[in-house]
């Protein structure tokens, strides 16, 4: 630990817990910061790390413990008076305004004015200043922020919070669009803010950037603390091993399957989203699991596979035929996408169960031009059965049901326009445990009835229990892969997190 | 990086105009009007004519770009003007109806911020129903007819031909060119202006900086009534009656004057600068295709063409400059 034990801590929190309806997304939250400190606050996805850091910033109000600032209670009733308090989140963009320039965006809020009249000249050189301090004076006061990359806004950000007089800096995920440059650039500009006493609170699943960059660190698992300590002398098994946890013992209902002949063949594509070149290749009868962080590139894969974003490079070839890169004709090649946004992207929600489950194939139903509406219910219903979803019937909207029967409705729309090729991306987020078994129940039936199944998930227990070969993205490319057998939940968090296998 | 960035900066300097230049140059070409086209006089006329949009642009162009929209625009002139001869008709002096004619604009204006904020409405539907209202008030304090008003010096506001004659414009017109100024400075160099652009920009990232943007919308709202409060005195001073049924549809002029002039109805764009050039393409191309002696509907098609033609050319800039 750089930072002197004995001066007093910035920010203590203490007990803190918050529940959601019935989930408890944290209870007993112990978290301390030291001044001029650098405090890494890691998790596993869905650990607590953002319901505390939203507690902290004052987005959310905790339902029990207490906060301290120096030593003075601290309750922020809203994200202002978090500000004031000296509490700043560096997210991206999502504090900045894009049309307006570097300088308006840093004084936002609290522009200096002679009635009304604004008075820029100060301002101006205060900025210009604190851009020199952090080693960007490249960065023009009258550049539109949409004009700037990931790693300048960022800078834009922490501009203003110093500016703001903030005391504790909240990166989440700072590096996680960056280049190797810009990261090595924003450690800089840490080391800076340390130096100038500023502390720091940050949330990364790169641990080695962790290692590189913090002082200590706090490891939270199903939202409660799972341990801490000084950063040095801290091998990283042990942190990947306090994120993991026990292994959980769940319900995976093995279905048997054999893997056939090539189903979809993916070489060296690159989509507009993705940072790399990716191939793959996957079987009939097969499971592929696809590991990796959010934002490892695994959405972006299977989008430019389903023809959602354009191709720069490489083929997808169908069982051996290429076809056209879109959705429309991937649908008829025999695809099917489950998205991870199941409210955004995977249903209509005020639609009904019957228009979302055979709205990706009317024909059967044309008859003279028009849609044979009893047909259609009735198809509707028999799949309802066959999935087990309970709802009210086909005609009701699809936003009254839970979110397993949701994602069991888009589950009978993929095999109701007969897809082949299976991409799940995330298909048990935010479902009940019941739900999820059928969910890998169904996964297993389809393999064994001769599906190919591209299985995308960031919980690693599921795809050990469900998949029959796992790869691992980190920083959009595959870093490793092997047969399920060969993972385990550490080993798929270390390559996930370092990218080394 | 300096001199393509003059570049680029001397090409959107110019880039607003080009338009206008385009449609002068075509028309002073034209055999047929070539030699009445840029006369003083035909200026004059298109100056005058344009005022009514052009002040109710300015109210407009602060609300697009806070990402609004007021539809209730064309009624709320009208209904302005119908309470600024109703006033000066009952007796009232000249200088009272014409304030109360500018504070009923306001307050329409006022009305909408304050449905917007409180019922977290999109202003979409908020200034369309205000435009139903408005429209119905004005004819029922018209009682569904014109109100005849005694010739007043607010008559003379939109005079072609102004006392005293040193004044070479319309005093409507010389008002018109004053706000423009005093608007365009509000937005490029006061806390309010920047304000507009951050809530159209970024709304929570403005909330989340502190400014009262709730507060900020009602204003602005205000600020636009207020404009068409007193284009809505124009429009009296130039028909000399107090007309409930006039300016229909005159909103779609003045928002295509704003959109015309680089305002992006997804908020966070849009200059004073734009919107007047706007105004003046659209009155220079009407005036123009009357003297060809096209017909109407030309007019029409000509105008909805510029229209699609520059928010595409704008995209397009945009894109090439991200």
């Amino acid at each position: 630990m750089t930072s002197p034990a004995a001066s007093a801590p910035v920010l203590s929190m203490n007990r803190v817990g918050k529940r959601f309806g019935a989930t408890v997304a944290l209870s007993g939250v112990d978290f301390e910061l030291g001044p001029g400190q650098v405090h890494a606050l890691l998790g596993e996805n869905g650990a607590g790390k953002s319901t505390l850091m939203k507690i902290l910033s004052g987005a959310l109000r905790p339902d029990e413990g207490e906060m301290a600032l120096a030593g003075r209670p601290y309750a922020p009733d809203g994200p202002l008076a978090g500000r004031r308090g000296g509490v700043s989140m560096i997210y991206q963009e999502l504090t900045l305004a894009p049309h307006l320039t570097v300088e308006e965006n840093v004084c936002l809020g609290r522009e200096p004015n002679r009635s009304g009249f604004l008075v820029r000249a100060e301002a101006r050189r205060r900025i210009r200043e604190t851009l020199a301090f952090l080693g960007h004076p490249e960065i023009g006061l009258d550049e539109p922020i949409r004009r700037l990359s990931v790693g300048a806004r960022q800078i834009v950000e922490i501009t203003r919070s110093l500016l703001d007089q903030a005391r504790i800096l909240v990166m989440d995920e700072p590096t996680s669009s960056l280049s190797l440059e810009d990261t090595e650039r924003l450690f800089q500009v840490i080391r800076k803010l340390k130096a100038e006493g500023v502390s720091i609170i940050y949330i990364s699943h790169f641990l080695e950037e962790v290692q590189a960059v913090a002082d200590v660190y706090t490891v939270l698992r199903d939202g409660q603390n799972a341990g801490s300590g000084a950063i040095a002398g801290t091998p990283l098994e042990e942190i990947i091993r306090l994120m993991v946890g026990k292994p959980v013992t769940e319900l995976f209902p093995h279905v048997d399957h054999r893997p056939g002949e090539v189903l979809l063949a993916v070489n060296g594509l690159k989509g507009a989203r993705m940072a790399e070149p990716v191939t793959l290749e996957l079987r009939r009868g097969e499971i592929l699991g696809l590991a990796g962080l959010i934002g490892a590139g695994r959405t972006e894969t299977l989008r430019a596979i389903f023809g959602l974003d354009g191709i720069e490079s490489g083929t997808v070839l169908i069982a051996g035929r290429p076809g056209a890169s879109n959705p429309r004709s991937r649908i008829r090649q025999g695809l099917g996408l489950l998205s991870e946004d199941r409210q955004g992207e995977g249903l209509a929600l005020s639609r009904s169960l019957a228009d979302n489950i055979t709205m990706s194939r009317l024909e059967p139903y044309r008859k003279f031009g028009l849609l044979d509406e009893k047909r259609r219910l009735a198809a509707a219903a028999e799949w309802m059965r066959t999935m087990a979803i309970k709802a009210s019937g086909p005609r009701g909207p699809a936003s009254s049901l839970s979110g397993g029967n949701q994602q069991k409705v888009i589950l009978a729309r993929l095999l109701h326009q007969q897809a082949d090729v299976l991409l799940f991306d995330e298909p048990t987020r935010g479902i009940d445990v019941m739900s999820k078994a059928q969910i890998y129940e169904w996964i297993g039936r389809l393999a064994a009835r001769g599906k190919g199944i591209l299985f995308v998930s960031s919980y690693f227990p599921e795809l050990l229990g469900v998949c029959d070969r796992i790869a691992v993205f980190y920083r959009g490319r595959i870093a490793a892969e092997r047969p399920a057998g060969d993972w385990t939940d550490e080993l798929l968090m270390a390559a996930a997190t370092t990218g080394k296998a | 990086m300096n001199s393509p960035n003059k570049l680029k900066s001397a090409i959107n300097l110019v880039a607003p105009f080009l338009g206008l230049i385009l449609v002068l140059a075509l028309f002073s070409a034209m055999p047929d009007v070539s030699s009445r086209f840029l006369r003083l006089a035909n200026l004059k006329a298109v100056a005058t004519q344009s005022v009514i949009v052009a002040m109710g642009a300015l109210g407009m162009t602060l609300v697009i770009i806070t990402g609004g929209i007021d539809l209730s625009a064309a009624s709320n002139i009208a209904l302005s003007g119908v309470i600024t001869a109703y006033a000066i008709n009952r007796g009232l002096p000249p200088l009272l109806a014409v304030l109360l004619g500018i504070l009923t604009g306001t307050l329409v204006g006022f009305l909408n911020g304050l449905l917007i904020t409180r019922l977290r409405l999109v202003p979409f539907i908020v200034t369309m129903g205000m435009m139903g209202i408005a429209r119905g008030m004005a004819k029922w304090i018209a009682r569904n007819q014109k109100i005849d008003a005694p010739l007043t010096w607010v008559n003379e506001l939109m005079s072609k031909s102004p006392r005293p004659s040193w004044l070479l414009l319309a005093p409507g017109v010389w008002l018109m060119i004053v706000l423009a100024v005093v608007m365009a400075v509000v937005l490029r160099r006061t806390v309010f202006g920047r304000h507009a652009f951050a809530i159209g920009s970024n709304e929570s990232a403005a909330r989340l900086c502190g400014i009262r943007v709730d507060g900020a919308k009602v204003a602005i709202y205000a600020v636009c009534g207020l404009f068409l409060g007193l284009s809505g005195v124009m429009e009296f001073s130039r028909l000399t009656v107090g007309d409930p049924t006039v300016a229909v549809g005159l909103e779609l002029d003045i928002i295509a004057a704003v959109v015309i002039g680089g305002g992006s109805l997804n908020g966070g764009e849009g200059s004073i600068l734009g919107s007047m050039i706007g105004v003046f393409i659209m009155s220079f191309l009407r005036n123009g295709c009357t003297m060809m002696g096209w017909p109407n509907y030309i007019q029409e098609i000509i105008i909805g063409i510029i229209i699609i033609a520059a928010v595409s050319l704008d995209r397009v800039r945009h894109r090439s400059a991200a």
